[in-house]
This record gives structure tokens, sequence and C-alpha cells, in this order.
């Protein structure tokens, strides 16, 4: 009797919560679903959390003034790079950290650790320099190179690696295996999970690249979704559903990345919480 | 004879030994080496640069016109009002966010840590304004916060609240960001909270069950003190997380109105990229990248002496 009362507290207490959470998302894939005059005219009542009058005339005209799906392609591609060379460059670090023992192994990992401390902010204007020596403002170089290294990816392919077994290492490298050829035929196939975390941990984090972007790219061609919804936004005539349109948009891919690799993704933070 | 045999197998088996010792040092370095090097050029070396530009005086347009002006800049910092305001904004954001948002993002765990059937419709539920971009949330919030026609107004008329301005106000605008951020972030605490809550034996609640203790007494006595080290953890990412607020204020407010929403992070972009004084920004971020050190370290001492 009173475990039937605590759940049905529990059921209203998180309904209750989780509208709250929840609402600011429904009204903007709802507005951006219905006619820009019935936005304004729903807003006093429950109906502008309803898809009543239904229209894609919102995501036609949006995209019909900002090429949306090039800057979804543009962001899909370079956060795509950064995490895809991320894994081979911070894995192999961190298998070398964590299994070979060379001179200054413990070094590089204590500096790697301390490293994690600086913000990005910190170093925001310096690393424009770099890239502007470089000749990289404007060019994908500058979007990607810098990110591609991670210490806490390396750290956590570190902790990883250390769990596997040395036995299997050594008697793959007994059967006269390279460690080139030990690390992709046996230890890469049994780290599925680690490889699964980082990627989609670096995907989300770089999908809402803003302040670099802004710096580092001039013109249209390399802009990404982040940059294009906020020029959308402050570009006259402004429209609502349309910038809701596009907000939504941009929020769908990485929604479904979510869920589909959402068991990592949790996996990720919660293990960098406990280790803490 | 035998012992020149002996001898002879021993500096073989050392020089195999040394050998196979030389190549895992190569092999480790040629392995460790994309990674240092892409750190030391795009994390070691801005880092190194941003301390030196701080003693210095130039245009980021004109890198090559450098001129050592020593601690001007740090003598300009400690008079320039809008530094102050900057540095107050960034830690009444902090000192409110923190405990705010590790506050609701408990509440939240111990809400959905049971079995009820539901209990990964509402986990996701709190979960999804994390992985939407702060670009979105904060364009989504303006037009929420809009004061003639947003949805919060427009709820607050249901209650008979009037408009309110919230981002056109200075005394509103901060707290407006404060209120979103919370809502943004608090389902990333929650689930490190839920790991941890997930980590506490199930039979100390039944043993203290047995010995009476009601679910009130349980939490004090059991949940909260088995906390302490996620709690802790918890603080800190979300303390160093706050010190950085940037998009916020750079997207819904620009700093205004009033300089109100103005941040450190905020004053290093304008100070650099705007007004394009390279040195005064560098040593901006400097004093940044203390605040932030001495977060981290305060933090990791109080979790080491309990």
């Amino acid at each position: 009797m009173r475990d039937t009362r605590t759940k049905l507290l529990l059921y209203i207490l998180n309904l209750i919560m989780s509208l709250l959470f929840i609402i600011p998302l429904l009204w903007m894939v709802v507005s951006s679903l219905k006619p820009e005059n019935q936005i304004f005219s729903d807003l006093s009542s429950l109906k502008s959390l309803l898809p009543l009058n239904l229209t894609l005339d919102n995501y036609r005209s949006a995209f019909e003034r900002i090429p949306m799906i090039k800057y979804l392609f543009n962001s899909i591609f370079y956060v795509s790079v950064i995490c895809i060379s991320g894994l081979g460059v911070n894995s192999i670090c961190g298998y070398a950290l964590a299994k070979l023992r060379f001179r200054g192994n413990e070094f590089i990992l204590v500096c790697i650790i301390a490293l994690m401390i600086v913000p990005f902010e910190s170093i925001l204007m310096p690393l424009y320099l770099v890239v502007n020596a470089l000749h990289w403002v404007n060019t994908w170089f500058a979007l990607i190179v810098p990110f591609i290294a991670n210490c806490f990816s390396i750290f956590m392919f570190r902790q990883f690696f250390m769990d596997i077994p040395n036995e299997i290492l050594e008697s793959a490298s007994i059967d006269g295996s390279g460690p080139l050829k030990t690390f992709a035929s046996i230890v890469v196939p049994l780290s599925g999970p680690v490889f699964a975390t980082a990627f989609i941990l670096d995907f989300i984090s770089h999908w809402g690249d803003f302040m670099w972007p802004i710096l580092v790219t001039t013109g249209e061609s390399l802009r990404n979704i982040q940059l294009g919804i906020q020029t959308f936004f402050t570009l006259p005539p402004i429209y609502y559903g349309q910038i809701m349109a596009t907000l939504t948009f941009t929020t769908v891919p990485i929604i479904v990345l979510f869920l589909l690799l959402q068991k990592y993704y949790v996996q990720g933070i919660t293990s960098a919480g406990i280790k803490g | 004879m035998m012992q020149t045999a002996m001898n002879a197998h021993k500096r073989e088996h050392i020089s195999t030994f040394s050998r196979q010792k030389r190549r895992e040092t190569l092999v480790g370095y040629s392995f460790v080496t994309p990674a240092v090097l892409l750190l030391i050029f795009f994390l070691v070396l801005p880092f190194l640069l941003a301390v030196a530009f701080g003693f210095t005086k130039f245009n980021l347009l004109r890198p090559d016109k450098i001129h050592f002006t020593g601690l001007d800049n740090y003598k300009l910092l400690f008079t320039d009002g809008l530094f102050y305001k900057s540095l107050w904004n960034t830690l009444y954001f902090t000192v409110i966010v923190v405990p705010v948002q590790s506050g609701v993002a408990l509440m939240l765990a111990l809400l959905v840590n049971n079995s009820l059937k539901l209990r990964n419709v509402f986990r996701i539920a709190y979960f999804s304004p994390v992985v939407t971009s702060m670009t979105v949330i904060a364009i989504l919030w303006i037009s929420l916060y809009n004061p003639n026609e947003g949805l919060i107004n427009s709820a607050l008329h249901f209650f008979g609240i009037s408009n309110q301005p919230f981002l056109r106000s200075s005394s509103q605008a901060m707290n407006s960001i404060i209120f979103m951020s919370v809502w943004q972030a608090a389902g990333y605490q929650m689930m490190i909270f839920l790991a941890g809550l997930q980590g506490i034996s199930k039979d100390i609640y039944e043993a203290s069950s047995i010995d009476g203790a009601n679910k009130l007494q349980q939490l004090r006595y059991i949940t909260i003190p088995s906390l302490y080290n996620v709690t802790v953890f918890v603080l800190t990412i979300t303390t160093i997380q706050a010190v950085k607020l940037f998009v916020q204020p750079y997207i819904m407010t620009n700093g205004g109105p009033e300089n109100s929403t103005r941040t450190l992070a905020l004053l290093i972009y304008q100070q650099g990229f705007q007004f394009r004084n390279a040195g005064y920004a560098s040593a901006i971020s400097v004093i940044f990248f203390l605040i932030v050190v001495l977060i981290s370290f305060s933090m990791k001492k109080f979790l080491r002496d309990k």
C-alpha cells in the first residue's frame, strides 16, 4: 500500500519535471511545422504544443534562404574527420602509454593529464595566430587538425588498454606479430566499446562548435551548421517558423546519433564520473 | 671453458634483451609521436604564447609588430572596471549555477533511480537538452524569453503574472541565462549521480529498513554520505564549465544590457577579436587560466582530505 503511494508520487513528480524539460523542445518541433501566424495565435493556449495544420512550408522556405544542407554536410564532414582521425592518433598513443615501456612514458602521461586543465578559451587567440601563421585560415585544416589529439581520449584509451592482459599481447609477439600488427589485429577488435565511447563523446562536443568556426571561416563555403542557424537568426526578415525549422533540422542528426550510441555516450559520462 | 660458455650465453641473452628494450622504446616513441606533436603545436605552444603575449602589446592583425610592455597589461587590467564587472558576472553565474544545477541533478537522479516502468522515458526527457547544441538552445530560448510574445510570458499570464522583460533587463538577464543553463545541463550531472546511486549496495538499505529507518533517514544517512566523491566530482566539472560561460551571453545578449552578462570568456573574445588588443586579451586569458587551475586544485584537495 505504502509502496503504491510512493510509486504514484514518483510518477507524478517525474511527469511534471519531464514536461518542464521537454516542453521547450516540443514547442520548437511543433512550431516548425506550423504556419507562421498560427505560432503566435496559439501561444497563449495548449494548442501551442499540439501539431495542428501541419505544413512543411517553413522548412522549404528556410532551405531556400540559406544552404542548410550544405552546412549540414560541412558539419558532418569535418566533425567525422576529427573523430575518426582522433580514434587512430589517440588510441595508439594511449596504447603506448598503457603497454609499452620506454623512457619518458610516465612523464608524457603526467603532461597529458595536466594539459586537460587548460581551458580552450585561454588559448583561443594564440591558437588563431598559429593557424594563421600556417596559412590555414578558411581551410579545412583549421577546423580539423588542432582537435585531432585529445588529452581526455588518450587518457580514456590508456585506462581501457591497461586492463588487457599482457599474456595476450606477448603471445602475439612470440608468434612474430609486429607491434603495429598486434595493436591492429588483437587490441582494436577487443576494444570496440572504448572506441565507440571516444567517438561519440568527441562527436557531440564538436557538433556544437561555435566560437572557433566563427574565427577561422571567413566565407560561406566552410561554415558549419551552428554558424548557419546563428546567421539565419540574425538575417532579416525574421520568421519564427523558419527559425524553428532550422533549429529542429540541426538537432535531428545529433539525436539520431545519440539514440544509436546512447549506451556508449552514457558510459563515457559515468565512467569519467566514477574515476573522478 | 664452462665459464666462458655461460658468459657468452649471458651476453647473448642481455643483448637480445637490450635489443628488445631498444625496439620497444623506438616503437613507443613512434606510437606517441603523432599525438604528442599535435598537442605541442596546438595546445602547449598556444598556451606558452598566451603567457608570453600577456607582457606585450600588439594588434591581432599585425603580429609582426609586437612591443614588450612588461606588466602594463596587468596594471591596466586591475584598474579596468569592465574586467571587474566581467569577473563579478562570471563568479555570480558560477556561484548560483553550481549548487542549483547539482541540486536539481541530484533530485532528478533520485527520481529516476527506481523500478518505475517509464524510468527510461523520463531519463531521456531530462537528458535531451544536453544533446541539443548550445547554439540551438540559446536561439530557442531567445524566442521563449521574448518579452511580448514568448511562451514563458504566456505561461506566466496563466498564473496572473504580467509580462517580464527577461533578457532585455539588466537585473533579469543573467538570471534568465542561469535558468536556461540549469535546464540545459542538469541531465548531464544527473547521469553521473545516477551511476553513483547505482553503486551503493542494496544490502545497506535493507539492513537499515530492518532497523526501522524511514526513506528520509536513509537519504540523509546512507545515500548522501555515499555520494560524497561523486558529488565533489560533479561540483568540480560544473564549476569549471560554469567559469567558461560564453556561448549563451554571446548569442543571447552580447554581454548586455549594461554589461550585466559580460563574462571573462566573452571579454577575452571581444578584446582579442573585436578590439584586436591581442596582448591585453592574453593577459585576461592568463588570469582566467589561473582561476580554473585554482578551482581544480582546491576541489582535488577537498576530495583528498576526506
